[in-house]
């Protein structure tokens, strides 16, 4: 276990280092980064005096070493828009995407591994066609559109919930589905096939054979089995609900990190835009690293091979 | 012994003829499971008229998406809505600007469409080259390529897209490159594990031993049998390329007006969603039903090449 754990992590930490390296050569795209920041009325002077100052003017090399040592001090630099600490925006702003990710993976899994179950206890029936119309409905419906969908029918014909903002919890519910079901159709998908392959094998029977009540089989015996590859695919699609909250959070104006990035992108704010793409990928890679280690401790077979 | 003269048997009068009986050829099989699989139908049905709408859009269109506008016109409601302001030559209304919304969704399956396969195309290339050559390779190869399809899992799509839309200006081209460049993973990662499963088959090895050369190995021995699972990933990945060009366009930062995208459709409408909702709702369903067809098709395509691999 400890060989797979250090394995596992030097691949994360060299994968973040690509990562940074990319992440930084994001601004160049633009051509000069001190030519964008200025502006078009600005003079040579300024655009010179800018270079200085945000030492746009040093080798590139140099420029991401300080960048990348201070970015791993917590020191993600200034905002050129908000002219406040990044690291301190992003710290107030991420509660709300994190709890709009925790209910909409709720969500996700609620609706997802029972149906699943069921559709695999009897497949080919109602149910089964019935989770399999989900799964098809889920996976081709734009989840911007939806949201809207939602918005009209929920917020606007019948007034049950709160369009936009994050004052009380009744806020998160309909980003939460907007968010979440678009993640169902794969943990559903994942759970049946699971599900269908762990109960055609001995030891499923022998649990029957022996006179085990069918409900303890299942539960106890089967999902216990067929539920590991989901925990790895729920953690991963809970890192791409970051790429999805920017959509979610804008829609809703829910004060997120999603909502930041977007705001950020429209104010072309460099050195946010750096940090926040950062911040999302490194996000995602430690959480998948989570996921890997869950699933080698759930799965012995992983960590030997 | 006198040679015996062969005489032709007689053909039972009432039994079946060897044809008959003779199952049916490959290709009547595969016929057979094309046009009896409900996916294939009406999703192939749907996908083949949106495309043909898509290409005839200039003919069937009753007018121009961009130039026909008219603010005395605008905001006209589709055909369903009961209101003295219909207008027949508007069956589904018309926008903010005064045009034609049915021109203007004819126009949009163009730019979805050709949005959606040169993306796919461009990541097909991509993916297909490293995903390949990691599978057949191997060792040293395969680490490397599999690092590379780490790290592009790690930078979300939809954030990266839009960073560099910005800094770099959109365009469709752009719009189409920068989305082939970031979703080729998922081609990779499946095309890697089908190469392998076919490296080591024992016609690969009678291949090799020929003296075969590599390319002739990747290209006649094992692309051949992998191809199905390419075709699924490719109307997979269409329809993903389809739905964050919407939600690019949705943003303001992917297509740009007056383009008539469906996704910039439903954004320029956001804001009428209180008395006009058909707005949002026509180009929404548009894109929900091209979306649907795109993967009900790959569906089909996955059952009827590969049953044994159906769900």
């Amino acid at each position: 276990m400890l060989i797979y754990f250090l394995k596992r992590l030097g691949v994360a930490v060299l994968v973040a280092l690509t990562v940074s390296v990319l992440t930084f050569s994001l601004i160049y795209l633009s051509g000069d980064p001190a030519m964008a920041l200025a502006g078009e009325e600005a003079t040579e002077a300024d655009i010179a005096l800018i270079r200085r100052v945000y030492g746009y003017d040093q080798p590139i090399i140099v420029q991401y070493w300080d960048w990348l040592t201070r970015a791993l001090q917590g020191d993600l630099g200034r905002s050129h828009y908000l002219k406040e600490d990044i690291a301190d925006v992003i710290f107030t702003r991420l509660p709300n995407t994190l709890i709009l990710a925790a209910c909409a993976i709720t969500f996700a899994l609620v609706l997802a591994i029972p149906l699943g179950v069921a559709a695999a206890i009897r497949p080919n029936s109602l149910i089964d066609r019935f989770a399999l119309t989900v799964a098809v409905v889920g996976q081709a419906l734009p989840s911007f559109w939806f949201a809207l969908i939602l918005i009209f029918f929920l917020g606007i014909q019948l007034r049950w919930l709160p369009i936009t903002g994050t004052d009380s919890w009744m806020n998160f519910i309909m980003p939460a589905i907007a968010l979440g079901y678009y993640v169902t159709p794969g943990v559903m998908r994942l759970t049946r096939a699971g599900m269908l392959e762990v109960l055609q094998s001995d030891y499923i029977r022998t649990a029957k054979a022996k006179g085990l009540r069918p409900i303890r089989v299942l539960f106890k015996h089967a999902l216990r089995n067929a539920i590991i590859p989901v925990v790895s695919l729920a953690a991963v699609q809970f890192g791409f609900m970051l790429g999805g909250s920017i959509v979610i959070e804008t829609i809703f104006s829910i004060n997120g990190l999603g909502f930041l990035a977007w705001e950020t992108i429209q104010r072309a704010d460099l050195p946010m835009m750096q940090a926040i793409v950062l911040v999302f990928s490194i996000f995602y890679i430690v959480i998948t690293f989570l996921a890997d280690l869950l699933n080698a401790y759930l799965d012995p077979r992983i960590r030997i091979s | 012994m006198a040679p015996q003269e062969s005489t032709p048997i007689a053909q039972p009068a009432g039994l079946p003829t060897a044809e008959e009986i003779m199952e049916p050829s490959p290709m009547a099989q595969m016929r057979k499971r094309v046009f009896g699989h409900y996916g294939i139908i009406i999703g192939g049905s749907t996908l083949l008229l949106i495309v043909l709408v898509a290409i005839f859009a200039p003919l069937l269109a009753p007018f121009d998406p961009i130039l026909d506008q008219d603010l005395a016109d605008k905001l006209k409601p589709p055909f369903w809505h009961d209101s003295p302001k219909y207008d027949p030559a508007h069956p589904l209304g018309t926008d903010l600007q005064g045009r034609d919304y049915l021109t203007r969704l004819m126009y949009g399956a163009q730019i979805s469409l050709l949005i959606g396969f040169s993306a796919m195309l461009i990541s097909l290339v991509i993916g297909t080259t490293l995903g390949v050559a990691a599978g057949y390779f191997g060792g040293r190869v395969d680490i490397i390529i599999t690092f590379i399809i780490t790290t592009r899992l790690s930078m979300p799509v939809v954030l990266v897209a839009l960073a560099v839309v910005s800094l770099i200006g959109s365009s469709l081209w752009i719009v189409i490159g920068v989305l082939g460049l970031l979703i080729w993973d998922q081609f990779a990662v499946v095309m890697r594990s089908a190469t392998m499963q076919i490296r080591n088959l024992d016609y690969v090895a009678a291949a090799r031993a020929c003296g075969c050369s590599t390319f002739h190995i990747v290209a006649k021995e094992i692309m051949p049998n992998v191809v199905n699972h390419l075709i699924v990933v490719a109307t997979l990945e269409m329809a993903h390329a389809i739905l964050l060009e919407a939600a690019l366009s949705f943003l303001g930062l992917g297509v740009q007006p007056p383009t008539p995208s469906w996704g910039l459709m439903i954004s320029e409408a956001k804001g009428m969603m209180f008395f006009d909702a058909w707005l949002i709702g026509i180009p929404g369903a548009a894109l929900f039903a091209l979306i649907l067809s795109i993967n009900l098709l790959g569906d089909g395509v996955r059952d009827v090449t590969a049953p044994e691999n159906r769900n």
